[in-house]
């Protein structure tokens, strides 16, 4: 089996003097200024006189020995929130932070010089120590990345690069030696699941679909990513879209399909571009179009863009809006496999899975069984976000433990002031609206299907949202909860309308309006919503609710009861007051006060007037004496 | 036994007999599982929830889109079927206009009978009713989407049965609302009044709009004579008010009634139908001599009317000219008959009972006025009419029959079907075929047209030739027969076409029937009469002889024409904004619009707009000239048709259009007013 | 500016033929006639849903249903903020407040008269690792705060001033 091989390897075989910059250019560094970073190298190679490569294709032109510099774009590497990220290679010197006015710096000192820049080194914030290269960060060190290992390694825009990993190997190999019976076998073989959150034998799905009749069939990439604080597609589809195009190449030959859609979000422009992109550049190439690998077979695949709508990334809502409509679920049977878009079975499977299909071919089904876990073999993207000292993309084997994510990748929670606190860990939130929370007691809980299954959370997307002390979990479940009521479709009645009413119940929950009913009513109004609802989305938006019910009840009781929010987080239930003792009487606060609550003579104690209070918190931000309390629980 | 499937239904084996879902088979077990969304003949919906049982291995289950597969084993109340069923009811209360005291809908409406039936006796949850306008602006239908429930009937019917599309939801969430395009009341958009969706109205969103109160009005004012007309179908569905079974004739007591009630004459529309077949039959019968304007389409169903008139304008010559029943009615009552009464048309007042809500657009029509008052001034419903008899107080059932006055209320057979899909068919045929063939149909039944197929053709011999029929009901299957017309996959001489589902007999106006098979007892109801009757052929009737004897002159002749006969005209479906596309600024501008409507669109009038606009721009009028792109001068007959100031142009193509700017530009047009 | 109106219908016709005037494309048509007019007026859907054949009650079902529709004008600008989990835990509703105070604009209110503004929120942009975050037309910027996005809009305020007066 040939090993995926790495830019890296495939650029220095056989080179001496050649550099290579990789510059990231995923959303986060791209925010952060990476295309001024990108068009500085350019511009200062050049005044250094030395020879600039910029594609991939023109690397045969230049003699082995010459001193030239090889740029590139990649993808997402995933430690966004330290963009613009930068490497230099063959060295492996991992740049963090690089700002326009580092860019002439990093030429002279480092490439023309040979020296590292410690400045520019990411730091950990735990031990102190600056790491000189990605194998030296413990966000990067602990992690696993196969799906997105070529993310951040070659330029999505290129088939070129993408062929020279061996992209598009599988897929060839799908069309010319396999059947689509061995195909869907060793999918199913393989243990792959579905990424999109339920973790559906993906082999399965593909034969149920085969199975059917009839000439004409579809394979849709849901690229409909929409769980706030999830974006692992995002990053697939910007950074290697053509290893979609393969997923759903290979995908297509297993269920003899003709024709492919990729959903993605209108969020996700770049997405959109580079995609519509790779399906040109393979279509010139002969990988799509009319014959595939000389196959005389035809597979043409569009790319659609979302409309802006959470409920189409249901499949079924998701064909509804593919075909022009309203992107309402239905009801299943029958299910798209049997009837899908246009009627036509149809196969909707998830970015990750898709990218995930050709690596599997690839590198065999046995060394991709032997990561994971038995019931979950393979790697999961998860968005590592909130309280936690790294955020970004993450890789990792099913398996691991929930500690050793927020641990050791994420570097541990940080508190209100973004200062790691080794005591701060509440709660994570794992896969959006959907899902649950996650709570000490499951820090060594293996992250896999079915063990999350076995305690009543699930994979979902992959959103980790950590969360420390100062986080109030009754404002989380309300804050879900508004999420999924805002974006039910309307059509079944327990969702539309179960998902406002708990939300009002939320409401009177966290401005202190509720009795001891109201909790007996949520619990019940939940429940029956999550057996009852017409479709995924309406099935699962109680889950947040009744997750952080069963973890947290004695703080829904504080705010109940005592009309207490314990995290200070609910303004609604704040009672401010000037502490006496501590006001100067500056006025700063009755100065800042939106609605003139506060009143007070120079130099005297204030005092805030409860019925005019919005309880903004404003006083208690600008008061340099602490003199404010009460939003605190 | 190994032939036939079983589903286990709380503990009993139910044969699946090609039910197509699990609800059907529960339903059939005598388990009346409750739905807001489910409605047979449309597509399954799966919203309202209410439906779900428990089927083993799969757990709660919607009944609606289940299979009956063999060996399912269900059980359809258990707590948590129970429960979800209730938390759902009370949910929907949460977001309902809850007046039932004063709603119309109150004892008929499925939500007030599943709350009552489902035992909720409190909601919970905070009301969240945000009061929304309601649609009352036509002369139909009031649509109040304060009561609505959201469980899109009314969307699916107007979408699928009828192919109009007039309602969609709109929104998401709980934004969601039913509403015409934009936000627009119902008479501003394509809406054809047929009222089916009012129909399949689980609650009191869409009603049929009553008009008792101006009869009322009328019957109690010294100064007028009010006589009444009876539509074939009310007679077999009025009972069902008063505890009949759908179907019993209760024309008797109807009468009585109505009497009772204080209207001078009681009249059948039969009699009118009768009329209406001589007339329109004969014009068939010239039409198929001349072999003009053929195939030639029905003109009694005022919902099919405005669909040609909206849908397909091209096609109004094929439309019979003859009024429908009701219309013909008012005109012989008024124009002829007051002075027989010895009162004057002033002073009489016509109602009509109908089973359907667009008659009462129809009345409205400004063709049918005589001597500038409408020929028929009230248009009451079954249901109306049974809730004026329940609030006079009179009980129906006690009541002896009485007979319907001379000599428009005598009727034959022929009269009676008009009722029933096929029915206007057939009685044309009983005169047609002996009028043509010269010789007695041995039996008057003709069968070839009866059924409950949705498109229903037959051919026979007359006068030596093939003479092709189709009987059409509901309007997506008008719009497929029509497409094939155009195409000319489908060659016909003449066809019924009936908006309603089934025909009159399921009109809007109807009762609310729980009875599944109700339309087919009211369809075989009317058939019965046609039955029991003396003469069945309209040329048998003594009274029309006699009416066209003294008054009528000829059948087809000038004072019938004069009278019993009237045009059409092509209707914009939409009231609305044009799209401006050039945009003069100058006094005085001179306006051109191209009309982009449907039909103008596909003859070309997009190229005409780009051509026009690029000469104005090109010939620097841009600040002088204002071009519009706008829907429908209904005159889709003369398209493409622009507008040049106010000169309206048909036929129209590039050059004519360029030819009469250019001319309105040269007499001064735009530049009037300027320094 | 006379060929604007004309320049849009014209594009509009291109777009329908583009997609042969097919009713399974309604959504992507109508996010490339919005593209013309920065929200889609209601003629102008009402001319779709004649091209395609479609119900006009059927295109407006569709176009209200995405929240990328828009029915109303939108400003020069719009300003979207992000508030997804990881925005929002990080403090992504101060923001908006202080962009709706320094504007004077709110939730049912979301554009400013001069057209210049309009601020709204999404669920998530996918860019959580630099949340807060948020987009002004197609810019993103990431890590803000109250006080960086009313700077931002003090900056535009200045150049459409400076430039369009």
């Amino acid at each position: 089996m040939c090993k995926p091989e790495t830019m890296s390897e495939i650029v220095f075989k056989g080179r001496t003097g050649l550099h290579r910059v990789l510059i990231c250019t995923g959303t986060g560094c791209v925010a952060n200024g990476a295309l001024d970073v990108y068009a500085l190298f350019r511009e200062q190679i050049r005044l250094q006189g030395i020879e600039l490569v910029a594609d991939f294709a023109e690397l045969d032109n230049i003699a082995r020995d010459s001193r030239a510099l090889f740029i590139s774009r990649s993808g997402c590497q995933g430690f966004c929130q330290m963009g613009p990220l930068v490497s230099v290679e063959p060295e492996g010197i991992l740049y963090n932070k690089v700002q326009a006015a580092d860019v002439k710096e990093i030429v002279e000192k480092t490439l023309l010089g040979g020296e590292v820049i410690e400045r520019l080194l990411y730091v950990d914030p735990v031990t102190g120590q600056a790491c000189r290269s990605q194998k030296d960060i413990n966000f990067y060190k602990r992690q696993h990345r196969l799906v997105l290992a070529q993310c951040g390694d070659i330029d999505p825009e290129s088939l070129a690069e993408y062929r020279a990993i061996g992209g598009y190997s599988a897929a060839e190999k799908a069309w010319v030696q396999m059947t689509p019976e061995q195909i869907c076998q060793d999918i199913l073989a393989a243990g792959l699941r579905g990424r999109g959150g339920g973790g559906f034998p993906t082999g399965r799905k593909w034969e149920m679909c085969r199975i059917q009749p009839g000439a004409r069939k579809y394979i849709i990439c849901n690229g409909d990513e929409g769980d706030p604080g999830a974006f692992m597609d995002r990053s697939v589809m910007e950074g290697n879209p053509h290893s979609v195009i393969e997923g759903m190449l290979i995908a297509a030959r297993a269920i003899g399909a003709d024709e492919g859609y990729v959903y993605v979000r209108a969020e996700y422009p770049l997405a959109v571009k580079r995609l519509r992109k790779a399906c040109a550049d393979a279509l010139q190439a002969g990988i799509l179009g009319d014959n595939v690998f000389n196959s005389g077979v035809r597979m043409r695949i569009q790319v659609m863009e979302g409309a802006g709508a959470f409920v189409c990334g249901e499949e079924t809502a998701l064909l509804a809006s593919i075909e022009g409509e309203r992107g309402m679920p239905r009801s299943k049977p029958p299910f798209p496999a049997q009837s899908g878009l246009w009627g036509r079975p149809t196969v909707i499977n998830n970015v990750e899975t898709l990218a995930t299909v050709p690596l599997i071919l690839r590198m065999g089904l046995e060394r991709f069984r032997a990561l994971g876990t038995n019931g979950s073999p393979g790697t999961k993207t998860f968005a590592l976000t909130g309280h936690v000292a790294n955020t970004g993309l993450i890789e990792v084997p099913f398996g691991v433990t929930l500690r050793e994510i927020v641990m050791e990748i994420g570097g541990g929670i940080t508190d209100k002031k973004g200062r790691i606190d080794p005591g701060g860990f509440k709660a994570v939130q794992i896969g959006g609206p959907s899902g649950g929370c996650l709570v000490k007691e499951h820090l060594d809980l293996k992250m896999d299907f079915d063990s999350l299954r076995s305690i009543g959370a699930m994979v979902g997307s992959g959103g980790l949202v950590c969360m420390n002390q100062s986080t109030c979990m009754v404002a989380v479940a309300r804050y879900f909860m508004q999420f999924t009521q805002k974006e039910s479709c309307g059509k079944c009645v327990l969702c539309r309308e179960g998902t406002r009413q708990m939300l009002f119940l939320l409401d009177d929950i966290v401005e202190g309006r509720a009795t001891p009913e109201t909790l007996a009513l949520l619990e019940e109004l939940a429940g029956v919503v999550q057996k009852g609802s017409l479709c995924g989305l309406g099935k699962t938006a109680p889950n947040p609710v009744l997750s952080t019910l069963k973890y947290f009840p004695e703080e829904y009781l504080a705010h109940v009861r005592d009309k207490r929010c314990p995290a200070g987080e609910c303004r609604q239930l704040a009672r401010p007051e000037i502490l006496a003792g501590q006001c100067k009487g500056c006025t700063l606060c009755g100065r800042k006060c939106p609605v003139k609550a506060i009143t007070g003579e120079p130099r005297q104690v204030h005092v805030i007037d409860p019925g005019l209070c919005i309880r903004c918190g404003v006083c208690a931000q600008v008061c340099k004496f602490n003199a404010v309390t009460g939003f605190q629980g | 036994m190994d032939k036939v499937k079983y589903v286990n239904i709380d503990g009993r084996d139910i044969p699946v007999e090609g039910e197509k879902n699990l609800l059907e088979v529960i339903r059939k077990a005598g388990i009346e599982i409750p739905t807001f969304c489910y409605v047979s003949e449309l597509s399954t919906y799966g919203a309202c929830r209410m439906c779900m049982v428990e089927v083993e291995g799969r757990g709660l289950q919607t009944s609606c889109s289940t299979l009956p597969e063999a060996g399912l084993k269900v059980k359809t109340n258990t707590a948590a079927v129970r429960q979800i069923r209730r938390v759902a009811l009370e949910l929907i209360l949460a977001n309902h206009e809850r007046d039932c005291t004063s709603c119309v809908k109150s004892t008929k409406c499925k939500l007030q009978d599943l709350s009552r039936k489902l035992g909720v006796e409190q909601v919970r949850f905070r009301a969240v009713q945000k009061p929304r306008v309601v649609d009352e602006a036509n002369p139909a239908l009031v649509r109040n989407p304060n009561k609505c429930i959201l469980c899109g009937d009314c969307v699916r019917m107007c979408g699928e049965v009828q192919g109009v599309g007039a309602i969609d939801f709109a929104y998401r969430g709980h934004e969601v609302v039913v509403q015409p395009a934009f936000g627009k009341n119902l008479y501003q958009v394509q809406c054809v009044y047929c009222g089916q969706c009012a129909r399949v109205c689980p609650t009191g969103a869409l009603t049929p709009k009553s008009e008792t109160a101006a009869v009322w009005r009328a019957l109690q004012d010294p100064a007028r004579t009010v006589v009444v007309q009876i539509a074939p179908a009310v007679r077999v569905a009025l009972g069902e008010a008063f505890g009949y079974q759908p179907g019993e004739v209760t024309t008797g007591k109807i009468v009585t009634a109505l009497r009772m009630m204080g209207f001078s004459k009681v009249f059948d529309t039969c009699f009118a139908a009768d009329l209406t077949v001589m007339e329109e039959g004969n014009e068939f019968i010239r039409r198929f001599k001349e072999n003009r304007a053929l195939p030639l389409f029905t003109s009694c169903c005022p919902a099919w009317v405005k669909y040609v008139e909206q849908f397909c304008p091209e096609m109004i010559g094929n439309l019979s000219t003859c009024k429908s029943p009701q219309q013909m009615f008012g005109a012989v009552a008024k124009g002829l008959f007051s002075r027989e009464m010895g009162i004057r048309k002033e002073d009489m007042v016509v109602v009509s009972i109908m089973p359907c809500t667009a008659k009462k657009f129809e009345a409205r029509r400004p063709e049918f006025r005589i001597d500038g008052a409408a020929e028929v001034d009230h248009v009451i419903t079954t249901q109306e009419l049974a809730q004026m008899i329940n609030e006079h107080g009179i009980q129906f059932r006690d009541l002896q029959p009485g007979s319907l006055d001379l000599p428009l209320g005598f009727k034959t057979g022929a009269g009676v079907i008009f009722g029933a899909s096929g029915g206007v068919m057939e009685a044309a045929l009983r005169y047609v075929y002996e009028k043509v063939e010269g010789r007695t149909l041995e039996s008057a039944d003709i069968r070839e047209v009866r059924g409950e197929a949705g498109i229903r053709e037959a051919e026979i011999i007359l006068g030596g030739q093939t003479f092709r029929f189709a009987v059409v009901h509901s309007l997506a299957n008008a719009r497929q027969v029509i497409a094939g017309i155009k195409s000319g996959e489908r060659q016909y001489h003449f066809v019924e076409f009936m908006a309603c589902p089934a025909g009159c007999i399921n009109g809007a106006g109807q009762p609310v029937s729980l009875d599944q098979d109700y339309a087919r007892s009211r369809t075989s109801g009317l058939y019965g009469a046609d039955q029991m009757l003396q003469l069945r052929k309209v040329q048998d009737n003594p009274y029309l002889k006699e009416l066209y004897a003294e008054r009528l002159g000829e059948v087809g002749g000038e004072r019938a024409h004069h009278l019993l006969h009237t045009g059409y005209t092509a209707r914009r479906r939409m009231k609305g904004k044009s799209m401006v596309i050039v945009d003069g600024q100058a006094a005085g501008k001179l306006e051109i619009r191209v009309c982009v409507g449907t039909s103008c669109y596909l003859k070309g009038s997009q190229d005409i707009l780009h051509h026009l606009a690029q000469y104005v721009l090109v010939k620097g009028l841009s600040d002088q000239v204002q071009v519009k792109a706008t829907f429908c001068f209904e005159k889709c007959d003369k398209g493409p048709t622009i507008k040049v100031g106010d000169k309206v142009i048909g036929h129209c193509d590039v050059n004519k259009a360029l030819a009469a700017v250019e001319q309105a530009v040269a007499n001064g047009a735009g530049v009037t007013g300027r320094p | 500016m006379p060929t604007v109106m004309f320049r849009k219908f014209e594009k509009v016709c291109a777009i329908l033929k583009k997609y042969n005037n097919d009713p399974g494309r309604l959504i992507t048509i109508l996010q490339e006639v919005q593209e013309e007019y920065r929200y889609l007026p209601e003629e102008v859907m009402a001319f779709v849903a004649t091209s395609l054949g479609l119900s006009p009650a059927k295109v407006f079902g569709v176009a209200s249903f995405y929240a990328h529709f828009a029915l109303v004008p939108k400003g020069k600008y719009v300003i979207r903020l992000c508030d997804g989990t990881a925005c929002h835990v990080k403090g992504s509703d101060g923001i908006l407040q202080a962009l709706y105070r320094k504007l004077g604009l709110d939730e049912k209110v979301p554009t400013t008269p001069d057209m210049l503004f309009t601020v709204e929120t999404v669920a998530c942009l996918g860019a959580c690792g630099l949340a807060p975050v948020m987009v002004i037309n197609e810019q993103v910027y990431g890590q803000m705060s109250p006080e960086k996005a009313v700077e931002l809009v003090e900056d535009i305020r200045v150049r459409e001033g400076s430039g369009n007066v």
